[in-house]
């Protein structure tokens, strides 16, 4: 295994990324704010500019699961337990002991066991959860007379909360957990310039070097980690 | 001119019967319709002659308009009797109990100065049944002059009448009847906008602030904008003029096709259920609320505008009171137009107004049932005179705003039933207005429609509701979302539905932030040791 500086995030995986985050910061703000618990925004304001975050959001993310599906990127996903208990031990334990983070990144394999099961879960659950809760509160126009005097639209609203809830705890941990490790800095760079140090075997090496070479950086001096 | 006659003659009426109410003035003049007629009827030979009754008159306009008595007759106006097609109850102003003065029948002709004819003096017979007792220059006068004398049973003066020391002319019945037309807000507002007793004291959104009202009163009917007449959205065919109290429509598909039938009176009806018409998402998120919140909810945000006070609590329980055993009255309540209201009569209790008042809101199908005096209440509670009904699970229900009137008044305290009483009646010894004597009052009007009455009398609190549908205010002043999406919203009582600012779970909110509170504290205790160990371990 060679340690390389070659791009981690494409380009797309970051507009992906930096877009989803501003996106989820405003729907957060205006969520808040329809919901009545705060008014640094009009209602009405904060209304349209929910409904169309959310749809730009909606729209981004039918291009990524296509990206995912497309680029074969979703395998990066994949739950594994191997290692999963030894990165949480490190989260629990190891880490107050000045311990090395258990994880490697590799080229097939960005994320360690316990970062990919959160973003799974983030994917498939807390997110689908609050777009359906999310879409159909927008289009309740249309089921309204099925509706109408029953709780079913306190229903939606309820579990539309309880996401936004999770979805901003989510990004307490997600901002905290930058500052593992070696430095924030460190962390955030590779979503910004998409560049990361990964362990890459020899095939791996040997196929960027010869067909993707804008995506791998000349060998430097190894970091002393 | 009209006005102020009418004006004066309720002057008059309170001043020597009940004692004034208010004291009013001549208001503003709207701009008249300009008349699309092919004819001009000082030209007609019939109507060049000295009438010297109405029904005279009536007789020459029958000459021609030979249906026309016939087409009244069948009307609202007419029989004040109304059956409910829903609930079966037997309505209208001969049969209801409402919390103002309470109830027609022994209080003619002063109550059916109102009618839409002469001389109906006994609610319980039908109104008189000759074809000229119809009145017809009641709604078609323009001159302004014609005028129903208070206490006439519909009849105008025919003779010079001196009361109070004010001599008070008959109108010139000729000039009535060459100068017809079709109905002006004067004409309508003449018992309209008097219901109650005095100047907007029972609906608060019908007042003569809409003889000619600015736009901010009422955008429709605006003198100096689109100076709608009532009947431009009350349509009639055959006399039979749309828009109801007791069974109102309250949506309609609107977009009729030229020709075709279009007498519903609702705002839908020419506005159609999408009237905003951008399409922004505001203006199809507002279109998706007409299917519950009625147009009048956000459009009429305070009724009781233009410098009129309407009624908004009546205590007939404090009436008779008097002070060296003679009548008496305070003025305790100043209008927005100046003029000092009542806030005690010995005939009539206690009062209260409100001006720009903030309607009440409830779900409304447009049916209203009403607490007849044959009907048991429950005494232990607030009697609601009507029930407006309505829910949230009901397609034909939308949010409404109403004028919620508060009251005080008699019932028979062992039947437990409303009463009747006989209030008006200057010669009578059992009119409660003359006499101060509830039980006499009570047992006159009861037994003036035979009603089983105990002789036993209490008074209960009571609520009546009235549909706010007039005083449509200019779109830049209707109310902003927040109005009601926020915390105590004006919908903050409202049941039965979510409704997203105003509805939420606190335990669900506290829960949240509760846990959003630990995360925090979490990654910050969790950072805080790594902080400290690490540090610990550079030392040593």
């Amino acid at each position: 295994m060679i340690m390389r500086r070659v791009v981690l995030f494409t380009k797309f995986e970051r507009f992906w990324h930096w877009t989803q985050m501003t996106l989820i910061f405003i729907l957060l703000f205006t969520g808040f704010a329809i919901h009545g618990m705060h008014a640094l925004i009009p209602f009405d304001k904060a209304v349209m500019l929910h409904t169309f975050a959310a749809i730009a959001l909606i729209l981004l993310w039918v291009f990524a699961i296509f990206w995912h599906f497309t680029t074969g990127t979703w395998r990066h996903y994949v739950p594994t337990s191997n290692g999963l208990f030894r990165v949480a031990r490190y989260y629990a334990f190891g880490i107050f002991k000045g311990e090395q983070h258990p994880y490697r990144k590799t080229y097939q394999r960005k994320h360690n066991p316990l970062q990919a099961l959160s973003y799974l879960g983030l994917k498939l659950f807390l997110f689908p959860m609050i777009w359906l809760s999310g879409l159909l509160y927008l289009f309740y126009p249309i089921w309204s007379n099925l509706a109408a005097g029953t709780w079913w639209l306190e229903g939606v609203a309820t579990l539309h909360v309880i996401s936004a809830f999770a979805i901003l705890i989510f990004i307490i941990a997600h901002v905290y957990l930058l500052t593992t490790g070696h430095s924030f800095k460190e962390h955030v760079m590779p979503m910004i310039t998409g560049y990361d140090d990964v362990e890459l075997s020899e095939a791996e090496e040997a196929y960027l070097q010869q067909d993707e070479p804008s995506h791998i950086l000349p060998n430097t001096p190894q970091d002393p980690h | 001119m009209k006005i102020k006659h009418s004006i004066m003659l309720l002057m008059l009426l309170f001043f020597s019967i009940a004692q004034a109410d208010t004291t009013l003035e001549p208001t503003a003049k709207a701009p008249k319709h300009v008349s699309t007629s092919t004819a001009d009827h000082s030209q007609f030979k019939i109507l060049q002659q000295e009438f010297k009754s109405g029904p005279e008159l009536t007789t020459a306009c029958l000459s021609c308009h030979t249906k026309a008595s016939h087409q009244v007759k069948q009307s609202l106006h007419w029989k004040w009797e109304f059956k409910h097609p829903q609930t079966g109850q037997m309505l209208g102003k001969k049969n209801v109990v409402n919390s103002f003065c309470g109830n027609v029948a022994s209080n003619e002709p002063r109550c059916t100065s109102c009618h839409v004819g002469y001389g109906w003096d006994d609610v319980s017979k039908a109104p008189p049944a000759e074809d000229n007792k119809v009145d017809c220059v009641v709604c078609h006068d323009t001159t302004g002059t014609y005028s129903k004398w208070p206490t006439g049973a519909g009849h105008p003066l025919y003779e010079p009448t001196t009361s109070q020391g004010v001599t008070h002319m008959p109108p010139d019945l000729s000039k009535v009847a060459q100068s017809v037309g079709l109905p002006e807000r004067e004409n309508c507002g003449s018992c309209h906008f008097f219901g109650g007793g005095a100047d907007n004291v029972k609906h608060g959104d019908l007042s003569t602030a809409l003889i000619a009202p600015d736009k901010h009163t009422d955008v429709h009917m605006a003198a100096d904008g689109l100076n709608f007449a009532c009947t431009t959205c009350h349509v009639s065919t055959e006399h039979q003029i749309e828009g109801s109290r007791y069974a109102i429509n309250t949506h309609d598909d609107g977009k009729r096709k030229p020709g075709e039938r279009r007498d519903v009176a609702t705002c839908e009806s020419c506005h159609t259920n999408k009237p905003h018409s951008d399409n922004t998402l505001k203006h199809v998120k507002l279109n998706n609320h007409t299917e519950k919140v009625a147009c009048q909810t956000c459009h009429i945000p305070e009724f009781a505008k233009g410098g009129i006070a309407t009624k908004t609590s009546w205590r007939w329980s404090e009436a008779g009171k008097l002070k060296d055993g003679k009548p008496y009255s305070e003025e305790g309540y100043t209008q927005g137009d100046g003029k000092h209201l009542h806030t005690y009569l010995s005939t009539k209790g206690s009062f209260e107004y409100g001006e720009n008042v903030v309607p009440h809101y409830a779900w409304f199908d447009g049916q209203v049932k009403y607490h007849l005096q044959s009907e048991k209440i429950d005494p232990s509670k607030v009697v609601e005179v009507n029930e407006v009904n309505g829910s949230a699970a009901d397609s034909d229900s939308r949010i409404w705003p109403f004028k919620r009137m508060s009251g005080s008044q008699a019932y028979d305290k062992v039947n437990n039933t409303l009463i009747y009483s006989n209030v008006w009646g200057p010669t009578t010894d059992t009119a409660f207005w003359t006499n101060f004597d509830w039980a006499k009052a009570i047992q006159a009007g009861m037994d003036s429609i035979d009603a089983d009455y105990s002789g036993e009398y209490g008074f209960i609190d009571t609520y009546m509701y009235w549909p706010i549908t007039h005083m449509v205010t200019p779109k830049d002043e209707a109310l902003g979302c927040a109005d009601c999406h926020s915390e105590n919203g004006r919908l903050a009582e409202l049941e039965g539905v979510y409704i997203p600012g105003q509805s939420k779970n606190a335990t669900l909110d506290k829960l949240g932030i509760l846990a959003v509170i630990l995360t925090l504290l979490g990654v910050m205790g969790h950072g805080l040791i790594r902080l400290f160990l690490s540090k610990r371990g550079k030392q040593s």
